[in-house]
Parts: C-alpha cells; sequence; structure tokens
C-alpha cells in the first residue's frame, strides 16, 4: 500500500513536471490577465476623476507593437498621461490607470513582422486586453499594412483625425507613404527621414584644402560631379563611400514605378536599379568604393566608420547620424559634416498605424496625435532625441535656429538647415507589399557579381531565384532593356 | 494464492511512467509530423496577411522541389558535411587510440577529454558569429597576419567558394571532434584489454595494433558516428545560416538543404516546405534504417569476426 502511495506521487510529480513546461505560458497569461482586470476594477474610480468619459469604457491595456525602443522614448517624452514605465521598459503606466505594454520583437530577418502578422491574424479573436492597439511598421512594408484590402490600420478619419487640417504641417511624401491605394491614409509619423551626405572633415581638409560644407557640397552636388571627386580622392588614397550598397537607397528610392503593380504578380526591375549595378560596378572597379566592404550593417562596414578607415562619406538620415554613425566613431566630437547629398532621398521612417479591432480608440487617437501632430511636441523630440521631425513650418525654423538645433558631434554644424530642403524635394518612390525582399536580396544577388564571383546574367538568376522563394505568388521577374 | 499473486502485474506501471513522454510525443511531435506531410500536398502560403490555400496540388510541390536547385543544395551540404567530417574522424581516431593507449601514460586525459569538448557547449550560432567577425575582410585574422608580414593584402575569405566552405568545415570539425572521440574512447575501452596485452607480448608494433585491433573492434561503434553525423550534417543549419547571413554566399555555394527549407518559411509556405521535409525524411529515414541494421544484426558478427581474424593472424 505504502508503495502504491509512493508511486502515485512519483507520477504525479513527474507528470507535472513533464506538464509544467508546456503550461507554463498559457499559465503565466491568465495570470497576467487577472491582475489587470483586478487593477482596472481597483482604478475604475480614477477615471472619473480624469474626467474621460470616451475613454472611460475602454480596454485598461494597450499593445503596442514595435521593433525597438524609439517609439516608446518618444511616447514618454511627449504624451502628457505618462506617469511611468516599469524598469525593464515594458509597461507604461497612464494617469487615468491605463498600462501600455509594449510587445518589442526585432526587425531583422523579418521576426517582428511574423509575430505581428500572427497577432493580427488572431486579432478577431483575441481578449479585449490583448487585442494589438498600435502597431509601428517601417518605409520598406507600410504598404503591406495600410493595403485596403487587408484593412488592419483604421483609416484615420475613422479615428477622428482629419489628416488635411490635423496633419497638414506634415511633408506631404509621409502622408502619400502611409495611405492605402485609394489615397485613404492609415497611418502617420512623427519622422521623417531626408537623408545627406556626411564626410570626415580631416580627410576634406587633406584633399581639398577645405572642410566648408558649402565648398564639399559643390563637390558632391549630382552624380557627374561627385564621380571627379572620386577620382581626385581615389588620388590621395581614399574611398568616396564605404560600400556599393551605400547608394542604393539614391537610386531605389526614386524609382518610376513599383517593384510589384498592385494586383500584378510580376516583378519590374526598375531601369534605375540597374542603373545602380552599373554604377556601382564601374566605381567598384575604378577603386572609389572599399572593396572590403560587403554590404552594410556588418563589422566591416562599422568598422570603415571609424578613424582609421580611409572612408571619405556616408550617406544617412538624421537616425543613421545618431544611431549608427556615431557610435561607431572613435575619435572625438566635431570630425564630421554634413552637406547636400548628390541626389535627394529618403532612407527609413517609421509609421504608427492604430489596429482595426482595438478597444482603446481614444488613447490610441490622443498617442497618435500627441507623437505624429502636435508641433511643440514634435520640436521638442527634434531637440532632445535629434529626429528630424515631421512638420514642415518648424523644420523650417530649425534650420535657421542654430542657437538651438547646432550639434556637437558635427562641430556645431546645424544639420537641419540641410534636412529641411532636402525633404521638400524627396520624390517618393510608389511602394509595394514586396519592396523589403526585393531590396534585400537584389544587394545580395549583385553583391557576387561586384566582386567577380559571377557574371551579369547568373546575379541576375539568382535573384530570380532567391525572390521567387520569397514570394511563392511571385511568376515572372521583368528586366529593363 | 499462489496463483492469484502470479496474475499480479507490474507492467501497467511501466505504461503509466511512459505515458507523459508519448502523450507529450502525439501531441507535440506526432500530429506536426503528420500535418507536414498532409501539407506538402497543398498549395499554402501567406502573401502579405492574406493565406493563399490551402488548394490540394498533388504532387506538384515535389516536382517544382526537382526542378528547383534542391540537387545542388544537396550537394552542398554533402560537400560542407565531407570538409568537416573527414578531419573530424581522423584526429577523434588519433586522439582515442592515444588517450586510451595504456603505454603512452598520457598525463591529464581528464583534463584534455573536457577541453577537446568545450566548443561543442558553445552555440552554434554564437561560434559562427564569433568567425565571422574574426575572419571578416578587416577582422583580427586578417590584421594578425598582415602585421605578421605573411599577407600584403586583406584575404576575402568569406568572398570565395573555398574560404566559405573551409570555414564552415572547420567550424564543425571543431564542435564535434570532441564528441567523437569520446565515443571512440568508449569503444576503445570496450575492447578486452587482453587482446591488446597478447599482441604486445607477440611484438605486434602499435601501429599494425591500430589497424589490425583497434579499427576493426571498434567498427560498429565507427559506422554508428558515421551514420548519426550524416543525419546531423543534412540537418546542417546554423553554422553557415550566421556565417552567410542566410544566403549562402557566395553564388549559393553554401546554402544548405534547411536553410533552403527556412527561406520557404519566411513566407510561411508550408506545402514547398512540407514536400522538402517529406525528401529530408526519407533520406534520414533511409539512413536510419542503416543503423538499426548495423547495430543490430552485423554488431556481433563483426566484431567477431575481427577478432578471429586477429587471432589467424597471431597464429
Amino acid at each position: 500500500m505504502k508503495k502504491k502511495i509512493v508511486s502515485i506521487l512519483l507520477m504525479a510529480a513527474i507528470a507535472a513536471g513533464t506538464l509544467s513546461g508546456c503550461g507554463g505560458q498559457s499559465g503565466a497569461q491568465t495570470g497576467g490577465t487577472a491582475d489587470t482586470q483586478s487593477g482596472s476594477d481597483a482604478q475604475g474610480g480614477n477615471d472619473a476623476q480624469a474626467g474621460e468619459t470616451a475613454a472611460a469604457d475602454e480596454g485598461k491595456v494597450i499593445n503596442i507593437y514595435c521593433w525597438n525602443n524609439e517609439f516608446r522614448e518618444r511616447v514618454e517624452l511627449v504624451y502628457p498621461e505618462v506617469v511611468e514605465t516599469s524598469s525593464d521598459g515594458t509597461v507604461t503606466t497612464l494617469k487615468d490607470g491605463t498600462e501600455i505594454h509594449w510587445v518589442v520583437n526585432p526587425n531583422q530577418d523579418g521576426v517582428y513582422q511574423q509575430k505581428l502578422d500572427e497577432a493580427l491574424i488572431n486579432q478577431a479573436n483575441a481578449a479585449a486586453d490583448d487585442k494589438v492597439d498600435i502597431f509601428l511598421s517601417e518605409t520598406d512594408y507600410v504598404n503591406k499594412y495600410t493595403d485596403a484590402a487587408a484593412d488592419v490600420a483604421i483609416p484615420l478619419t475613422d479615428l477622428g483625425i482629419d489628416p488635411d487640417t490635423d496633419l497638414a504641417d506634415q511633408y506631404a511624401f509621409t502622408k502619400v507613404t502611409a495611405s492605402d491605394e485609394n489615397g485613404v491614409q492609415r497611418g502617420s509619423t512623427w519622422q521623417c527621414c531626408p537623408g545627406l551626405l556626411v564626410y570626415r572633415r580631416d580627410i576634406a581638409q587633406d584633399v581639398f584644402g577645405t572642410d566648408d560644407p558649402e565648398t564639399i557640397g559643390e563637390k558632391v552636388k549630382d552624380w557627374d560631379t561627385i564621380k571627379a571627386t572620386a577620382a581626385e580622392l581615389k588620388a590621395k588614397g581614399y574611398y568616396t563611400f564605404a560600400s556599393y550598397a551605400d547608394t542604393f537607397r539614391l537610386y531605389g528610392n526614386s524609382i518610376d514605378a513599383p517593384w510589384v503593380a498592385p494586383g500584378e504578380t510580376t516583378i519590374k526591375v526598375d531601369q534605375k536599379i540597374m542603373n545602380w549595378v552599373s554604377d556601382s560596378k564601374e566605381w567598384l572597379d575604378a577603386g572609389y568604393l572599399d572593396s572590403t566592404v560587403k554590404g552594410q550593417w556588418n563589422s566591416d562596414w562599422n568598422q570603415a566608420m571609424g578613424s582609421a578607415s580611409k572612408v571619405f562619406a556616408f550617406l544617412f538620415p538624421a537616425w543613421g547620424i545618431d544611431f549608427t554613425l556615431k557610435p561607431n566613431w572613435d575619435g572625438g566630437d566635431g570630425a564630421w559634416a554634413v552637406t547636400n547629398p548628390p541626389q535627394e532621398y529618403n532612407w527609413g521612417g517609421s509609421y504608427v498605424h492604430a489596429c482595426t479591432g482595438t478597444d482603446n480608440p481614444q488613447h490610441v487617437k490622443d498617442i497618435i496625435l500627441a507623437v505624429t501632430a502636435d508641433k511643440d511636441n514634435l520640436l521638442k523630440i527634434s531637440k532632445e532625441k535629434t529626429d528630424f521631425t515631421n512638420t514642415q513650418s518648424s523644420m523650417r525654423e530649425a534650420a535657421t535656429d542654430d542657437a538651438n538645433f547646432s550639434s556637437e558631434f558635427l562641430g556645431g554644424q546645424n544639420a537641419f538647415k540641410y534636412f529641411a530642403p532636402v525633404a521638400e524635394n524627396i520624390k517618393m518612390a510608389p511602394l509595394s507589399a514586396y519592396d523589403q525582399g526585393c531590396v534585400e536580396l537584389i544587394q545580395n544577388s549583385f553583391s557576387d557579381y561586384f566582386q567577380g564571383m559571377v557574371d551579369f546574367d547568373k546575379a541576375k538568376t539568382n535573384f530570380e531565384t532567391a525572390i521567387k522563394e520569397r514570394y511563392p505568388e511571385i511568376t515572372e521577374i521583368q528586366w529593363p532593356e | 494464492m499462489k496463483q492469484k499473486r502470479k496474475s499480479i502485474s507490474y507492467s501497467k506501471w511501466g505504461y503509466i511512467f511512459i505515458l507523459p513522454f508519448f502523450v507529450c510525443f502525439f501531441i507535440f511531435s506526432f500530429i506536426p509530423l503528420v500535418d507536414t506531410v498532409r501539407y506538402s500536398f497543398f498549395e499554402y502560403y501567406r502573401s502579405g496577411l492574406k493565406d493563399i490555400g490551402p488548394n490540394f496540388v498533388g504532387l506538384e510541390n515535389y516536382g517544382s522541389l526537382i526542378k528547383s536547385d534542391m540537387i545542388k543544395y544537396a550537394g552542398n551540404t554533402l560537400v560542407l558535411w565531407i570538409i568537416g567530417f573527414i578531419p573530424q574522424i581522423v584526429i577523434a581516431l588519433l586522439l582515442a587510440a592515444w588517450f586510451v593507449d595504456a603505454r603512452l601514460k598520457i598525463h591529464g586525459v581528464q583534463f584534455f577529454k573536457v577541453v577537446i569538448y568545450l566548443p561543442n557547449l558553445i552555440m552554434a550560432s554564437a561560434f559562427a558569429m564569433l568567425f565571422f567577425t574574426m575572419f571578416s575582410t578587416n577582422g583580427p585574422i586578417n590584421s594578425i597576419l598582415i602585421s605578421r608580414g605573411l599577407i600584403d593584402s586583406q584575404i576575402d575569405f568569406m568572398g570565395s567558394v573555398f574560404g566559405t566552405r573551409s570555414l564552415v568545415g572547420l567550424m564543425n570539425f571543431l564542435m564535434w571532434f570532441g564528441n567523437t572521440t569520446i565515443m571512440l574512447m568508449a569503444a576503445i575501452m570496450g575492447i578486452s584489454p587482453d587482446i591488446f596485452e597478447a599482441s604486445e607480448i607477440d611484438g605486434c608494433s602499435s601501429v599494425r595494433r591500430f589497424f589490425y585491433i583497434t579499427l576493426p573492434l571498434i567498427r560498429p561503434i565507427l559506422a554508428y558516428t558515421l551514420i548519426t553525423s550524416i543525419i546531423g550534417g543534412l540537418q546542417m543549419f546554423d553554422v553557415p545560416q550566421i556565417l552567410t547571413n542566410g544566403q549562402g554566399n557566395p553564388d549559393r555555394t553554401s546554402m544548405t538543404l534547411i536553410m533552403f527549407l527556412n527561406s520557404h518559411l519566411k513566407s510561411n509556405n508550408y506545402g514547398m516546405a512540407g514536400a522538402l521535409s517529406v525528401y529530408l525524411f526519407l533520406v534520414s529515414g533511409f539512413l536510419c534504417f542503416l543503423v538499426y541494421r548495423m547495430t543490430n544484426n552485423e554488431d556481433m558478427d563483426s566484431s567477431k569476426a575481427a577478432a578471429k581474424k586477429a587471432k589467424g593472424r597471431r597464429k
């Protein structure tokens, strides 16, 4: 009998042990929901005090999907309702007791989109407090989420935001980017990402005898001029840019037709992309680019931003200077300067969308307005976070306000002076849902061609193979003549 | 009374104890397995936010896989596996023979066993990341070689087919030779010391002893190592994936089968990925069958035959 009891106990222990792994997650989730529910009961009184009648019957959890803490920092900075954020950065509490839950997944390798897609597909069946309320998207794939047929992002007008009046000060191209094929705006952004040419002052001194941004700007004003300048740099043993991928956005973001036209399954490779291929090959063979740097976002590329490197310039928008160049630069401040790029371009940008099915429409509207439409807030973001923000009038002001907007990293230069005119001249390339894969894979496939590993036709075939693997519905790839 | 006692069976406890495993296996392995096979006959993927399918397409997925570069990727996988496996088995045999040899009396065998096993404890992706940084064109290996004056300009390790494949092979070798050494040591220690002593008394040289006694007697374990390594090699993924950023550069020459599978999963292409998995399943299944045959039937016979051979030679 004793034995039996002992064995039953043992068995139960083993069974519990085995199953605990499986049940862990759901257990924690139920626990979490129970907590928030009881929390919401307790804070029912606060609601009335806050006097937000519209928000009173809203859910108590706002779930925001994003890929880093960029958006959180901006919400904390300018959304007046924020009380505090937990030390691990996952929960932000608002004054009325509502909690913002940050669901962060890395952008790399499509992880963020995978997780977001799963959540969006399950949105209809999710419990009110588990529903996605706000999600972010990048320019490379914003089109996938603003699609009218998918209808995952609420049109701003349905939220009570009128793009024509509330967002009138935003740069027009950001509004077009965030709109679906019928022109209905389904997202909004606080930032605008005009790109500049960032160059090393010491190299400029050495080669051209001056580091004055106006003079250098003249030397890089268009592709023909910059090629002559590249030869001058080469003669002194310097590279103009680090990698062939550096110039891609200038060509790739100015294509005339989308990679894939709506409703079609044919990829049409734009002539501008082929220009990038032939120009890059020419530049690389001429020694204007550092042949040891292959693509971007790798250690060789990061090292090219260090003081030991021979690379003269990079092409970056505001976030690139702050998040990429600055951490990789090992010298003191004031070694870099910005000037106009050879061609106006836009690179990146995070769009904020209200998710269909949200149970917190009032809060969502307030957050979007606070972070992307309020001029004072945006100016504050520009000052504190050095973003080039999405408000035309104040960016024009910032361009002349050297006292408040000069950058120590750039040796006291006011970068906004150069950003603002670029931003106004950006012509945004028509987007498609396939942009991210196309951009990534075309750079990759032709990388072998640039290095002489494969011939031109093989690189084309490799692109076709890779893109069909990524997007099975693609039936044909058309190359320009 | 006696009869009643006999009818008491404790076997049910055995079944109850192993039940949790079978329940878990059924839910988490068997059902997905059956689903994978089922979906391999369907067109089923995600385009943007829309699911396409599942539409039954019969064997179309299998056909288009054969027509795609799958065979080439299988070749890549094989090449990558061979350049890792050959040095691995040679070094492991040598080390195992030395470590076990009573006459060499190597000190600190236990220490070396731990050291050679250590690389296996590092996560493969971390290991690949480390190599990626070390061997990048501006990385430490190139800097050291240049500062020593061994080379004039940087070597583009990851830019050439030879370089990339060698690096993958080197990493697989480093990660697995310790494991193989320990397994082979166990096998050699399982050989009766009488045989070694007898050969010694007869004046057998250590080289002959290795080839005529040790090798034939550990053949079953050697075969087992080979087969498990092939199956492991078929599933080679993390090292080349991280080293080449998932692209199998250059020119897709280090794209393995599982990397190919993974790139289908980026678009949730369950149909294609399922069909590829079934192909892999068939190949691994065949290899498992070989292992089964070797460990169950030939085990005793081959070792006995080898022992007889050795005895015969002694006469």
